[in-house]
């Protein structure tokens, strides 16, 4: 391009920045097999470990005999918490302020709880190893059911707990009991609920799932003795925070820890916590000097590393007879298994729950959540959304629907007369939440236009009278959904993990020719980080993405940040790229204005250059201005052109969507077919469209899993039924329909590009709209609401409840 | 999930394979495509310390017909059987099964015999070849035995094959002209076993059912032929009585576990109405 | 236990090993031959991101023995590329239509896709959902991964018309 006469549009063309659908950087690597995930790597020496679990959910640990393992030739160790004990890592301190076992200390409290570590030349002998550890049990009362938490005579489950009343997030009633958080106006909730003309009450459970990335949870540990350096690689969505973790609890010094995120094959939020897997890699590694490599297979996986949900709703929702909402109040029973190890900001048990207003001016309301243990697997983590934000959005929109069915009234006429305006924004919720924009009436009106929504109901109008008449035996179900995503946490004054405040970070780095590179504390898994930051980038300082480099993921050389999760990326790491990118920008005017030999506020920039205001022809382009940064900088000016910044978002973002979903199902076989699938999203500014799209896609279809079968479930004996892909539901492209997008453009007010994050937010809106569908095709025979997941014998079951199987 | 250790033997006669059966008993396992045999041996279900590969076998190989008998070797795959121009001209429910089961790359594998052999209540082959009154023909230390398909299965994996048999082929007599088919199977994604399942084979003629058999998979510890239901067609013009009994008949017979697929009662109604839809199906298609 | 003499031609080249006979195919070709395209996501013949291309076939090499597969030709995604060292042409598409995110599954699903397209040069979007039925995606809700295969088809076709 010949920077004199190209006209503005081409030098913006040129740039790929914001707004571009840029074709991802990554994938040339990705298409030709040469991507580097964890199990990738291989150094010289390399052991391999793998753990010995327990077949019971609850039982005391009689003995461990390691002697016939240890006869396996191949095999260099086998770890027990006896042995983990002298170096004080038998237990390991979890995200949620409470600990957590590495390896079974006298008792295990959930199947597939890791009991030994087997550490040997490869993984077959470590394999053949792990059979032969003999592990005697003495069986336990196991406690599943998690409203029998905290009976009186339930099991004691936490002995390490025993007197303690007062836990990391205030006092406990029971052994069983972990929490109780509480936020709103109780006494203004029942009052409202108590004059109500109507009260709609349902109890509304988010079933147990798993993130399952396709990937699944693994590292290298490498001890340098010589030095006393750990390297440590492996499935970390917040690298830096695993390296702060690492260092309190080896103490090992902070800054003789690397820790690398490779490539990642997926997180969803499995790999935001520390699994006993990392520290017994690490710890046998130290043992035997030489790296080990943890790599967990797929059952492991569903059974131990990180659940989701789990939650337990009650809710009650007042309204006037004509529909306007005068109260809100809810109660969570929240399952945590054996170990509280949600991943939440520290000030926050429940997450983010208290978004459950949604996207309503509900005047008041309140809620409540009981954190209690269970024999089942730790975890409670954010499955493709900020902390507690998918339950809350399932909850409210729930809620909405079967109070639209109290009061007849159409869902989206419900919605949208009770929507928050426009013009209320910013607009603080009754739980105590900033929203910091929105435009949901535009939204709405936008999605029920597009999928001629009146049409629909007339069609499923005669549809239910065509089943009366016996003509056909399928249902029509109509599902509206309207969510409110709260995400990027999040200021530090508010947010923090053990104590690190979340903020982000950028590092840019401009080279003479005028190339760059910008490190991150973020971590991509998929999300496209490279390309989307370096588009950031390209709009804020004039170089062209494709010559931006983006790293991320190597604490040694990127700077600190809390890393890759609930949708924060763009809304934090994104803001500190340009407000990094405008200190660049800064400079280099200082430096333009020198070589123009004008007063800097003489220049401007435009595009990819400064010039000369009034006089276009005189300009310097960023690539002049980088080489004079190395060369020719004004008196008084350090030479160089870098800039970092940590930043602190001032509020979260509040991305928003409405969707609507389309099913006829079959009510003798309970099959549910999704004929249609629309999504509005409003992320705010829209950096790359296609990437934007692909992440609306895949999270339409991980929340389609969730609401139609995703479920890890226990019998009564605490075992985990069907951890395996054979039956924990991932659809494949058969039963994956196609989807619909949409967008409208709200931009966030306080962030520097007006960004929003919008991972996420497919599977937050998306699950409750397919749950309405399946709900609504039997709202006219006086359903309310049914359980997820909605699998084929469930949906029979509401059929033949509702008296309408042949 | 790592399988156990084993010796790999790959033999390349039938005889070759008995010989090795009855040189270590029941500690060796034959292995045709591997994908039932391959996962139990990952989770240490089984650990068998021979393995007896037949894929160089070349005589267990190929579809064909022979005196009115459709003859398909036991090593033949789920694709190929999918393919086959002789089965969907001569006797389409077979093709129409396979590509019911599991997924592309399993089909490459997975074998008719293997599917057919080992006893697994959730393989679709079994109830198919019932349906069909295939024979299943043994290959022994003493010579060669055929076996019904409607006799072969005691139990969930338990079979009437002995374990220095090999099963080397299905033969299958030829279904009359213009018969018609069809195999309905309700499954919860791709990849999954039945909830429940039904093959119907009818015959029909100026719209009476000269001919009838049903075979259900996966609701029970073996497939089970509906003998009883099947009766219940033949001579009626399948009318709503004639179908609601065959209907009921076959419901009858299930005795479904209760699992991720649903509970007993679910996956009994289910069989019911996949017998009805195969029914109509046949129906339709026979003539 | 022994080990045994395993030889294959994997990407057109003769290669040879000892390994275990029970080692797995992804295995071998993981941790022996350094291909480390073809990866591992669920172990029980479910989810294809170990798909290679086996004798002409798709298999899922975390269900397969190597000693099955001695003596076979084996294709991975380091093979897929033309000989000239140009992407294939589903390589490019992948790219074109975003149709990766986390790239975990794509090597599986390209060459997945590679077979059948050898088979059905002229695939409807049914069957192509059909024919990629044994490869998971958790990322990308396989929209753009059908475009990427229609639309190579569509190039590979043009190609070969262009070349008649």
């Amino acid at each position: 391009m010949n920077a004199e006469v190209a006209s503005v549009e081409e030098r913006k063309q040129n740039l790929k920045g914001m707004g571009t659908s840029r074709r991802r950087v990554e994938d040339a690597r990705f298409v030709q097999g040469k991507g580097n995930y964890v199990d990738d790597i291989k150094l010289p020496g390399m052991l391999f470990g793998d753990f010995v679990r327990s077949p019971y959910a609850h039982a005391r640990i009689k003995s461990v005999n390691k002697e016939a393992a240890l006869a396996v030739p191949g095999v260099k160790a086998v770890l027990t918490a006896d042995d983990l004990k002298p170096v004080n890592l038998a237990w390991m301190p979890t995200l949620a302020g409470d600990v957590q076992m590495v390896l079974a200390d006298g008792k295990v409290l959930f199947q597939g709880q890791e009991v030994a570590f087997v550490v040997a030349d490869d993984r077959y002998a470590a394999s053949d190893a792990a059979e032969l550890v003999e592990v005697e049990y003495e069986e336990l009362p196991v406690l599943v059911d998690p409203f029998k938490a905290m009976d009186a005579d339930a099991p004691v489950l936490r002995e390490d707990l025993e007197g303690k009343t007062e836990g990391a997030h205030g006092p406990r009633r029971h052994h069983n009991h972990i929490f109780t958080w509480e936020v709103g106006d109780q006494d203004g909730t029942e009052r409202a609920l108590a004059d109500a003309e109507i009260v709609a009450k349902e109890k509304i459970t988010y079933q147990r799932v798993h993130p399952c990335p396709l990937e699944t949870a693994g590292c290298v540990a490498s001890m340098d003795k010589v030095n006393g350096h750990l390297t440590l690689w492996g499935t970390f969505q917040a690298p830096h925070a695993v390296r702060t973790v690492a260092s309190l609890i080896s103490t090992i010094p902070e800054h003789k820890i690397r820790v690398i995120s490779p490539d990642i094959g997926g997180g969803f939020g499995n790999k935001v916590g520390v699994y006993p897997g990392y520290i017994c890699s690490v710890v046998a590694s130290i043992v035997l000097g030489v790296p080990v490599k943890w790599i967990e297979d797929r059952i492991e996986n569903l059974q131990s590393t990180a659940f989701a949900r789990d939650y337990h709703m009650t809710g009650e929702i007042s309204a006037t007879r004509d529909g306007r909402i005068t109260g809100l109040k809810c109660h969570v029973l929240a399952d945590h298994g054996g170990f509280d190890a949600c991943a939440d900001p520290t000030k926050f048990p429940a997450g983010f729950f208290n978004i459950c207003t949604g996207s309503y001016d509900i005047p008041v309301a309140h809620v409540s959540v009981d954190g209690v243990y269970t024999n089942k697997a730790p975890g409670g983590v954010a499955y493709r959304c900020s902390f507690r934000v998918t339950e809350a959005s399932y909850f409210i929109e729930r809620m909405m629907d079967v109070l639209a069915r109290k009061l007849e009234m159409d869902p989206a006429e419900l919605r949208i007369k009770n929507f928050i305006k426009k013009e209320q924004f910013p607009y603080t919720s009754a739980l105590g939440w900033e929203y910091d924009s929105g435009d949901y009436h535009t939204a709405m009106e936008k999605a029920l236009e597009t999928v001629k929504y009146k049409a629909l109901r007339d069609e499923q109008k005669a549809n239910r009278e065509a089943f009366a008449r016996g003509e056909t035996r399928s249902l029509v179900g109509v599902g509206v959904g309207f969510f409110t995503e709260i995400v990027g946490a999040g200021p530090i004054k508010n947010c923090d993990i053990l104590g690190l405040g979340m903020f982000d970070s950028c590092e840019i780095r401009v080279h003479p020719t005028g190339s760059a590179i910008a490190r991150l504390g973020t971590i991509s898994q998929g999300q496209g980080h490279a390309t989307t930051f370096a588009q950031i980038l390209a709009s804020e300082i004039g170089i062209p993405a494709d010559q931006i480099t983006v790293e991320e993921g190597d604490t040694d050389t990127a700077p600190y940040g809390l890393g890759t999760y609930g949708s924060r990326s763009t809304p934090v790491a994104g803001a500190a790229t340009a407000m990094a990118g405008r200190k660049i920008k800064a400079k280099a005017q200082m430096i333009a204005a020198w070589l123009l030999e004008v007063h800097d506020d003489d220049v401007e920039f435009d595009v990819d250059r400064f010039v000369v205001k009034g006089a276009p022809e005189r300009f310097k382009t960023m690539a002049e201005v980088a080489f004079a940064a190395y060369n020719n900088v004004p008196p008084g000016l350090e030479p160089g052109l870098e800039a970092v910044s940590y930043y602190d978002p001032p509020n979260m973002t509040y991305p928003f969507g409405a969707y609507v979903c389309v099913v006829d199902i079959d009510v003798d076989t309970g099959v549910t077919d999704i004929r249609r699938f629309y999504a509005l999203d409003d992320c705010g500014t829209r950096i790359n469209p296609m990437i934007i799209e692909g992440q609306v896609h895949g999270g339409l279809t991980e929340a389609l899993a969730i609401a139609m079968g995703q479920e890890i479930s226990y019998d009564e004996m605490g075992n985990v039924k069907g951890a395996s892909l054979m039956d924990f539901f991932l659809p494949t492209a058969v039963e994956t329909p196609v989807w619909e997008t949409d967008f409208t453009v709200t931009p966030s007010p306080h962030h520097p590009i007006g960004a929003k994050g919008v991972g996420e937010s497919p599977n937050v809106g998306g699950v409750s709209a397919f749950s309405n569908a399946v709900n609504d095709a039997f709202a006219h025979l006086g359903l309310t609401h049914t359980q997820m997941p909605h699998d084929h014998w469930r949906v029979w079951k509401t059929a033949e409840r509702l008296g309408i199987t042949a | 999930m790592i399988p156990g250790s084993f010796e790999y033997h790959r033999p390349e006669s039938v005889d070759g394979a008995i010989a090795l059966l009855n040189e270590h008993g029941d500690e060796a396992r034959l292995l045709a495509g591997g994908h039932s045999l391959i996962p139990m041996m990952k989770l240490r279900m089984a650990v068998p310390s021979h393995i007896v590969d037949l894929q160089a076998i070349d005589s267990l190989h190929g579809i064909s017909e022979e005196g009115g008998e459709l003859v398909i070797g036991a090593l033949t795959t789920q694709h190929e059987v999918l393919t086959s121009d002789l089965l969907a001209a001569k006797c389409p429910i077979i093709p129409e099964a396979a590509a019911l089961i599991a997924d592309p790359q399993v089909r490459y594998c997975g074998t008719i015999g293997g599917n057919v052999a080992n006893g697994d209540p959730g393989n679709d082959m079994p109830a198919i070849m019932q349906a069909l009154g295939a024979r299943f023909r043994a290959v022994g230390p003493n010579g060669s035995r055929d076996i019904a398909a409607r006799d072969y299965y005691e139990a969930a994996y338990f079979t009437e094959l002995e374990e220095n048999e090999v099963l080397t082929q299905i033969r299958i007599p030829t279904p009359a002209v213009g018969h018609g088919s069809a195999y309905e199977k309700q499954k919860r994604k791709i990849g999954d076993y039945a909830t429940a399942a039904a093959a119907v084979i009818l015959t029909v003629e100026s719209g009476r059912c000269i001919s009838a058999s049903i075979a259900l998979t996966n609701v029970a510890s073996t497939p089970l032929y509906a003998e009883a239901a099947a009766g219940a067609l033949v001579g009626t013009d399948l009318g709503a009585d004639a179908v609601d009994t065959a209907v009921r008949l076959a419901e009858e017979i299930t005795e479904p576990t209760s699992d991720g697929r649903g509970p007993a009662d679910f996956r009994t109604h289910v069989a019911g109405i996949m017998v009805r839809r195969a029914i109509a199906r046949a129906q339709k298609n026979a003539g | 236990m022994s080990k045994m003499h395993v030889k294959m031609n994997v990407n057109g080249a003769e290669v040879e090993g000892l390994a275990e006979p029970r080692t797995l195919l992804i295995h071998f070709l993981r941790e022996q031959l350094s291909l480390t395209g073809p990866h591992i996501g669920c172990e029980t013949s479910h989810c294809g991101a170990c798909t290679v291309d086996l004798n002409g076939k798709s298999v899922k090499s975390c269900t397969v023995f190597v000693a099955q597969s001695n003596g076979a030709e084996v294709t991975t995604i380091e093979g897929i590329a033309n000989a000239d060292g140009t992407l294939h042409a589903l390589q490019e598409a992948f790219r074109e239509h975003h149709g990766l995110q986390c790239g975990f599954c794509t090597p599986g699903m390209i060459t997945r896709a590679y077979r059948l397209l050898q088979e059905n040069p002229n695939p409807s979007e049914e069957e192509i959902r059909y024919g990629i039925s044994g490869n998971l995606c958790r990322c990308t809700g396989y929209q753009n991964i059908v475009k990427a295969i229609q639309a190579a088809s569509d190039e590979l076709n043009a190609s070969k018309e262009a070349a008649q």
